[in-house]
């Protein structure tokens, strides 16, 4: 199994650490004291985090712990009952999933949202969306602006696509691909939207070992070819131990510790509330 | 590599529909320039394109952007007596100018109150969206009941609930007079002016489907949540297919109106409406070429099969719920489909035994 | 003024019961039954004919509206509905209307596009003063029977075994499957319930206004529609709520604004409603999960 190189983590502004090589740098992303209720219930509370520039971070926990909620929180598709979410430093209150992704953070989903019947192309094109440049009446009326950006965009497809080899894919529609193709679309789709956070909801669902290994080397060639933060979320903790810098664990809508993948596996709270019932 | 294979499959697609529409054009124009069609079928020309309109309209709300609108014939009465008017504050100016400046401003007209009720509208979802857009079909054709309009020297007047308060010249004439609707329209659209017409809607829509926009409108169709993760505004995009719509159907009112010369409000009810959500379901939900085929047949059956008119409805409604139970049911799905494959098999043995 | 308030809240009432069966209905098969406001009209020829040309009397000719439209209930529950519980509302909903236009045009080939003159079934009653204003036997039977009917209902929901298994059925189809429940059968029930209501409401609705046509039911179907969504859809007391409010509104917007867009004034609270609290006065919030 590929091991990344344990990395050194320092403190930027308290609570927060991020890996070395991004100290220098602006964070991309900070939250703190997030917390949400549904009707009473405290479902996440004093959540803080920071991402540093091209940090690939874990987010782990039990089943119920609140991960996808913190995504959520993040993507502003639940506004945050307390608490600050900025993006490259920009505070992103009363902002909209729409207004957070044009600031640069892209999401997938735990349970697969594509566009089913449109084609893999054409799935990876409406993440590209932002980026071709052309007006709806240069479409309507097919001006020159039309042809030229849509032959960009195809080309700029397909040139995505290729990063999982799924190139030859590009006019199926998205519901015939199988299970695993599906979550890798669903990534590149993402990564179309040009962001500098990337949201992945367990990546490695439902695929097998050398799948999952697969992803592992993708996940890090995209931060590497990008130079994008990368937060996910995942149960299998080869991947999570694999790639991530940094690891923050959840439990109960709170964080019960952060540090790096040697520091979380020797963490006691950790091994009780999660590592003691994991598979690997 | 197939590179735009997609976009060639989508434009083959459209380059279809501008055919079928040409060889309906030319069919009909010969046999009205040869006097071989009654003169009953000969009047229906204008309607079936202007339902033909309706149709594709509507189909970019519910095909394209998933939407079901129950008050498409709303805009249509918008259009028509905008274009009533338009056409008559214009009586000197040639009959191809008015039409076209009539049909014009009812499209824009009609494009902003699509764009007014969107606003609300587009907010909502499901069968809650479906009963507010036939409530505001309802509310214009309430209105339009109350509405009165006169001109005279002085210009336009316009007069609510009370023919009185026009306050025209005793020699104004009064356009358009509450229920009673419009009256004395001068006749000035033609066969070929609503085929135009049909031609552009057909260009813009297809045109739309097939870019960034359309993606766009589907995209939120699809999956609102997802969409919106990737940066798109659902409310924009959906307001651009009403709206859109809403004008299109607008422009088919005007080319209707301007056809007859007498225009009740009540022509545009609820009942409109549905008839032009039939003729989609039937053509097939987000197919085009289905609404085009599906509007112009079901509006010349009727004028052949005059003897079963009275069952006409009754069939449409079967029609209607056979279609949604088979085309949305996996069973009564798969039945059909080992239906239409052994009937293909037979078919086919039929023709190789010979 | 006390007069078109007793009359509002009369008018109001039949609302209510129609809206009780749109609210039953989506509350627990998620589909706006387009159709229900013709089972409405249904129930009025089932019961005008059955007084006029079989000569039943009014209690017996109510009891066969109500037997016809709640078998007419359930049949097309089974035959239209059942088949598409797993298809998207579009689906659903474009089925409802085709229902809709198939009973308007079935009765319009049945029983012709004349307007029957509905006869007064309280002919033999005289009209009770209240407070300066007289109030008509119509009306207090109108609003008696929605108390009685709502009362009825709140009862069967909460202490039946068959009205607990409806309100679990709406909570939750596949977990009312696992607890044993005949989620068919519950469904079918409702249907069954929903389209006796109507019955019972077409016989007053045709009394309040005795011309009765193929298309009677659709707009007061509409209006029903209107009143559950006004009361929050769902919810027993909103529909009598909603109905009562949306009843009271029409007539004095007939009485003092227009009777011309009295109709556009009821719609028009509708969207007002449906924009700042889409789910009624007394709806629950719904998540979307992601």
């Amino acid at each position: 199994m590929s091991k990344s190189p344990e990395v050194k983590l320092v403190n930027v502004p308290s609570p927060n650490f991020v890996p070395e090589k991004d100290a220098g740098k602006p964070l991309v992303l900070e939250a703190a004291h997030l917390g949400i209720d549904f009707g009473g219930l405290v479902a996440v509370d004093e959540f803080n985090i920071g991402i540093g520039a091209t940090e690939i971070c874990g987010l782990i926990g039990p089943n119920g712990a609140g991960k996808t909620t913190i995504f959520n929180l993040l993507t502003k598709v639940y506004e945050p009952t307390r608490g600050t979410i900025m993006i490259g430093g920009r505070d992103t209150h009363n902002m909209t999933p729409v207004q957070v992704n044009q600031m640069g953070i892209a999401r997938t989903f735990q349970n697969i949202r594509l566009f089913d019947k449109l084609s893999v192309e054409e799935n990876v094109k409406i993440g590209l969306h932002n980026h071709i440049g052309y007006h709806t009446l240069s479409g309507v009326f097919r001006l020159p602006a039309y042809w030229k950006e849509e032959k960009k965009a195809h080309e700029k497809a397909l040139e995505l696509l290729d990063i999982f080899g799924m190139a030859d894919l590009a006019n199926v529609t998205a519901d015939s691909l199988p299970y695993g193709a599906q979550r890798r679309l669903e990534i590149v789709r993402a990564l179309a939207t040009g962001p500098k956070l990337l949201l992945l909801d367990e990546p490695a669902a439902g695929m097998n070992p050398s799948e999952t290994e697969e992803l592992m080397n993708n996940i890090r060639k995209i931060r590497d070819e990008f130079q994008i933060a990368i937060l996910l979320i995942e149960h299998d903790m080869n991947l999570v131990m694999g790639i991530c810098e940094s690891i923050v664990v959840l439990n109960f809508g709170r964080i019960i510790a952060k540090g790096t993948p040697s520091q979380i596996q020797g963490n006691p709270q950790v091994i009780e509330a999660y590592l003691g019932t994991h598979r690997g | 590599m197939n590179i735009y294979k997609n976009a060639s499959v989508a434009s083959k697609k459209a380059f279809l529909n501008y055919a079928i529409v040409i060889l309906f054009f030319v069919v009909f124009q010969t046999l009205v320039n040869t006097g071989s069609i009654t003169s009953a079928l000969k009047g229906q020309l204008i309607p079936i394109v202007c339902y033909m309109i309706m149709a594709v309209s509507l189909n970019l709300v519910v095909g394209i952007s998933g939407e079901l609108s129950l008050g498409h014939a709303g805009f249509m009465s918008v259009g028509a007596f905008t274009a009533v008017i338009v056409s008559a504050l214009m009586s000197g100016a040639s009959n191809s100018s008015r039409l076209f400046v009539s049909i014009l401003v009812g499209a824009a007209i009609a494009a902003l109150a699509g764009f007014l009720i969107g606003i609300p509208v587009l907010r909502l979802n499901g069968d809650y969206l479906a009963i507010v857009t036939l409530a505001f079909g309802e509310i214009i054709k309430n209105i339009l009941n109350c509405l009165y309009v006169g001109i005279d020297d002085k210009g336009v007047h316009f007069a609510f609930n009370n023919p009185n308060a026009l306050g025209m010249d005793p020699l104004g004439k009064e356009i358009i007079k509450g229920p009673m609707g419009a009256v004395g329209i001068k006749k000035i659209a033609t066969f070929p002016a609503a085929v135009i017409l049909l031609l552009v809607v057909l260009i813009i829509i297809q045109n739309l489907v097939n870019s960034r926009t359309g993606r766009a409108i589907m995209a939120i169709r699809d999956n609102r949540i997802a969409a919106e993760s990737m940066g798109l505004s659902p409310m924009k995009y959906k307001m651009l297919a009403f709206t859109v719509s809403a004008s299109m159907a607008g422009a088919a009112g005007a080319i209707y109106a301007l056809n007859i010369s007498t225009l009740v409000p009540k022509k545009f009810d609820f009942n409109t409406s549905i008839l032009v959500l039939v003729f989609v379901v039937l053509g097939g939900i987000g197919n085009m070429t289905g609404s085009l085929i599906a509007a112009g047949v079901l509006v010349v059956l009727p004028e052949l099969l005059r003897k079963f008119s009275d069952y006409r409805m009754l069939v449409y409604a079967i029609v209607l719920i056979l279609v949604m139970l088979v085309t949305n049911n996996e069973k009564l799905k798969g039945r059909l489909d080992t239906f239409v494959k052994k009937l293909g098999m037979r078919i086919s043995k039929g023709g190789r035994k010979k | 003024m006390l007069a078109h308030l007793i009359n509002g809240i009369s008018l109001g009432s039949i609302y209510a019961i129609i809206a009780l069966g749109y609210t039953m209905v989506y509350g627990i098969a998620k589909m706006l039954n387009f159709a229900h406001g013709d089972v409405i009209m249904v129930g009025g020829y089932i019961s005008f004919y059955s007084m006029t040309l079989l000569g039943l009397p009014v209690p017996i000719a109510i009891l066969a509206a109500v037997f016809v439209c709640t078998a007419l209930g359930i049949v097309v529950e089974r035959l239209a509905y059942k088949p598409l519980r797993a298809a998207t509302s579009l689906a659903v909903l474009i089925t409802a209307i085709g229902m809709s236009y198939f009973l308007q045009n079935a009765a319009l080939l049945i029983w012709d596009a004349n307007p029957k003159a509905y006869p007064n079934i309280f002919k033999n009653f005289e009209a009770v003063e209240f407070a300066g204003a007289r109030i008509s036997p119509f009306a207090i039977v109108a609003i008696a029977a929605n108390l009685v009917i709502m009362i009825a209902l709140t009862l069967f929901t909460t202490r039946t075994k068959v009205g607990k298994a409806m309100r679990a059925v709406s909570e939750d189809k596949g977990a009312a499957t696992l607890m044993g429940i005949n989620v068919n059968f519950t469904i079918s029930l409702t249907f069954a319930i929903g389209s006796g209501l109507a019955a019972i409401a077409g016989v007053l609705l045709c009394t309040a206004y005795p011309t009765l046509m193929p298309t009677t039911g659709s707009m007061p179907g509409i209006k029903a529609f209107t009143a559950a969504v006004f009361g929050g859809i769902g919810s027993i007391p909103g529909a009598m709520i909603g109905g009562i409010l949306l009843g009271i509104i029409e007539i004095l917007a007939r009485a003092y604004i227009s009777s011309e867009l009295a109709d556009a004034i009821v719609f028009g609270v509708l969207i007002v409603v449906l924009i700042f609290r889409p789910t009624g006065l007394l709806g629950k919030q719904v998540h979307e999960k992601v």
